[in-house]
């Protein structure tokens, strides 16, 4: 009893509730007429989509910087990537990789100037994370309006100048990733490239935190005093920490972008951190600290709740509830984690 | 008198910077005085209320309180059921707000405890809390109202039977309070509204904080303000004033939210209450508060010359480029960008002083 009251302490009420949830619609679904397999496929799609969006949480957690509520900055880097692409008509495999070449340096670049900022604001990062983000995305609709574009199937078509605020990623590089080695069987589909691909950004990270840097980086953010004391540069490991964060999250878009099929830009990014930092939060992350698991329980928790509650609870009591079910999950599993009283203080 | 001008300016340097931009845009813009001193007249009236109703958290220390779409919400809600049961005029307005209050009183007591928990990170918490509770109250307006909730007018309710339209024209308190005591003057060619009966419940407000700083309740706000364990060791009950506090704030944003609506004269159900805060607090800002001190001063300062730019920038915006709809995202990065920096400057200035302090504990005169 008293081991069982222990793990619900640890795992938190909202996660369990979450989970028992998301149970009783994957088995509610086939007696409301939903079809498993593609709610399955729907979900496992979310997923990639999604994944190394919540990736791109870790490293900035793990050194103590709180969640990246300025995920859109790293969106942007990803977004400029993938304009240059389509406007050099870049395809297929080669204009995915031409927009990671560029958007990686970018969001490196970027995160690099977001870290001199944060390093600045120690224990208030969070808050300013979301307005520098937010301004940042505000700034970049100026941009897209000015900068100099000339690929028709980009610009507005009136007025010749000025990006549209969706582009369609079709006959560039639609789902390159999604569609390498796809399975298809009836209703299921499963897009192999692509979660190869979420594999692959998994392990690099892992494999980083495994390293030396990694190692000081997680150090710094369990302790930061204890960490400066044993002679580790913490403003450096912040620094790094924000620049893989924002990269990863330029990665992210992209990978994002190819399998929904459109680019959008202008206020698109906004509110894109809200989910991605709901589902590592849900995945069992805390404030200051995040695994690689807490990013695929987290993903896979959070995706399948927002592809399961519209089929299902529409098919049930035939209203559409899942907006405002989305809208409390995700700040609710926010607001769990912000008010949580750490039990080793930092 | 070289270095009180130097401080002046520095102290000042966010509402000069403002300054200078609107007086670049105005001729711009081409708008006559007469345009501009009415729209500035009417946002004042508008919006100076819920600015208003931000001082009080600031004052406890619990900075920027962007819990204040609560109080919004609860606004609205009592807008709802003031329209719902057809009371028009003054007494629709106060019907309103006696609805609201209770509302606005519970939510502001939830959020105070929530803040509670969260102390150190106020901010990001009642930022979250706002997106919960705009949740909750989707889930209220959309679903609970016409089904659960007496809700019953055809104007009101969605033509599936329940739920609130997205769009709600208020029919009879449209201006009910601004026109009350309408002035009017003329300022060239141009007929000047001034709505007195406004700008009186705006002053009554600033009276009240005005006295509520000198009682022993907002005393005891400043000092935990200034420092929240000695405040505890002086034996002032924290949690408690800070639950106080955010109870004040949001019941007087939901007053703000009715007089701003009734201004405007229609009721996004869904996204009213969503700009209010990040505008008002905008707002504030930019009349040269900061996280930890704000005036009266600063909140009519900083109506004015926000919603200068708002006015100005998307005609001068399309006069320089040719394009409104720049003008139009640069005042949305304005918006965002004042508050981004603010909080900036605030957190630099705090970490530069904890460090001082820790140097101070060493022994070192320099470093």
């Amino acid at each position: 009893m008293d081991r069982l009251k222990n793990f619900i302490e640890d795992f938190g009420w909202p996660r369990i509730i979450i989970g028992i949830f998301l149970l009783c619609l994957f088995i509610t679904a086939p007696f409301v007429g939903v079809r498993v397999g593609t709610s399955i496929s729907d979900t496992l799609v979310r997923v990639g989509m999604n994944g190394v969006l919540v990736l791109a949480m870790v490293p900035m957690v793990q050194s103590g910087c709180g969640l990246n509520f300025g995920l859109p900055l790293g969106i942007i880097a990803g977004l400029l990537g993938a304009t240059t692409s389509v406007q050099f008509g870049m395809k297929g495999l080669l204009g995915i990789l031409f927009a990671f070449s560029i958007a990686i340096p970018l969001g490196l670049a970027f995160g690099f100037l977001y870290a001199q900022i944060l390093n600045r604001v120690k224990g208030e990062e969070m808050m300013i994370a979301t307005y520098v983000g937010f301004s940042s995305v505000a700034l970049m609709c100026m941009a897209w309006l000015l900068l100099p574009f000339s690929s028709p199937v980009m610009i507005w078509g009136y007025g010749g100048s000025g990006l549209r605020t969706t582009i369609s990623t079709d006959g560039f590089w639609n789902h390159v990733l999604s569609d390498f080695m796809s399975v298809q069987a009836g209703s299921f589909y499963f897009p192999t490239g692509m979660f190869l691909f979420f594999v692959l950004m998994l392990t690099v990270v892992w494999a980083f935190f495994r390293t030396k840097t990694g190692t000081a980086m997680t150090a710094v953010g369990s302790n930061p005093e204890f960490a400066r004391a044993s002679g580790i540069d913490v403003d450096r490991m912040r620094t790094i920490s924000v620049m893989l964060s924002t990269a990863l999250g330029a990665i992210g878009i992209i990978v994002y972008q190819q399998s929904f099929g459109f680019i959008q830009l202008y206020m698109g990014p906004l509110y894109m951190a809200f989910p991605a930092v709901a589902a590592i939060l849900l995945g069992g992350a805390s404030v200051n600290k995040a695994s690689i698991t807490n990013v695929v329980v987290g993903t896979f928790l959070f995706q399948g709740i927002l592809t399961m509650t519209p089929s299902v609870i529409n098919n049930l009591i035939k209203t559409d509830m899942s907006e405002v079910i989305r809208i409390i999950v995700s700040n609710g599993m926010i607001l769990y984690a912000l008010t949580r009283k750490t039990r080793v203080k930092r | 008198m070289m270095n009180r001008l130097k401080q002046f300016l520095i102290s000042n340097s966010v509402p000069i910077v403002f300054v200078g931009l609107s007086a670049l845009a105005i001729p711009i813009s081409g708008y006559s005085a007469g345009y501009l001193v009415q729209e500035m007249i009417t946002r004042l009236a508008r919006n100076s209320f819920l600015v208003l109703s931000l001082l009080i958290p600031i004052m406890a220390g619990m900075g920027l309180n962007f819990g204040m779409v609560l109080g919004a919400m609860a606004g609205q809600i009592g807008l709802i059921f003031a329209i719902n049961w057809s009371v028009v005029g003054i007494p629709g307005l106060v019907l309103a707000s006696l609805i609201s209050m209770p509302i606005a009183v519970f939510l502001g007591f939830v959020c105070g405890n929530v803040l509670n928990r969260a102390k150190g990170r106020e901010m990001v918490t009642s930022y979250i809390l706002g997106f919960f509770t705009n949740g909750v109250y989707q889930f209220v307006v959309l679903y609970a109202m016409g089904n659960i909730l007496p809700v019953t007018s055809p104007q009101l309710i969605l033509s599936r039977g329940y739920g609130i339209r997205n769009a709600v024209t208020l029919t009879g308190l449209r201006l009910a309070l601004d026109r009350a005591m309408n002035f009017q003057f003329k300022l060239g060619d141009f007929t000047v509204n001034m709505p007195i009966g406004t700008f009186l419940l705006i002053g009554v407000f600033c009276l009240f904080i005005l006295w509520f700083r000198g009682t022993k309740l907002g005393q005891d706000m400043r000092a935990i303000g200034q420092d929240m364990a000695a405040a505890d060791s002086a034996g002032i009950a924290v949690e408690r004033t800070r639950v106080i506090a955010i109870i004040i704030s949001t019941v007087l944003a939901a007053f703000g939210q009715v007089i701003f609506l009734q201004n405007i004269g229609t009721m996004n159900t869904y996204n009213s209450h969503e700009q209010t805060g990040m505008f008002s607090i905008a707002a504030l800002l930019i009349g040269g508060a900061t996280i930890s001190k704000a005036s009266i001063s600063n909140v009519f300062i900083g109506v004015t010359l926000f919603h200068l730019m708002f006015v100005v920038s998307p005609t001068a915006g399309k006069e320089l480029i040719g394009q409104a709809q720049l003008g139009e995202y640069f005042r949305v990065f304005v918006s965002y960008g004042i508050i981004a920096a603010a909080l900036v400057l605030h957190a630099w200035k705090r970490l530069r002083e904890r460090q001082a302090s820790r140097r101070g504990l060493r022994g070192e005169t320099q470093g």
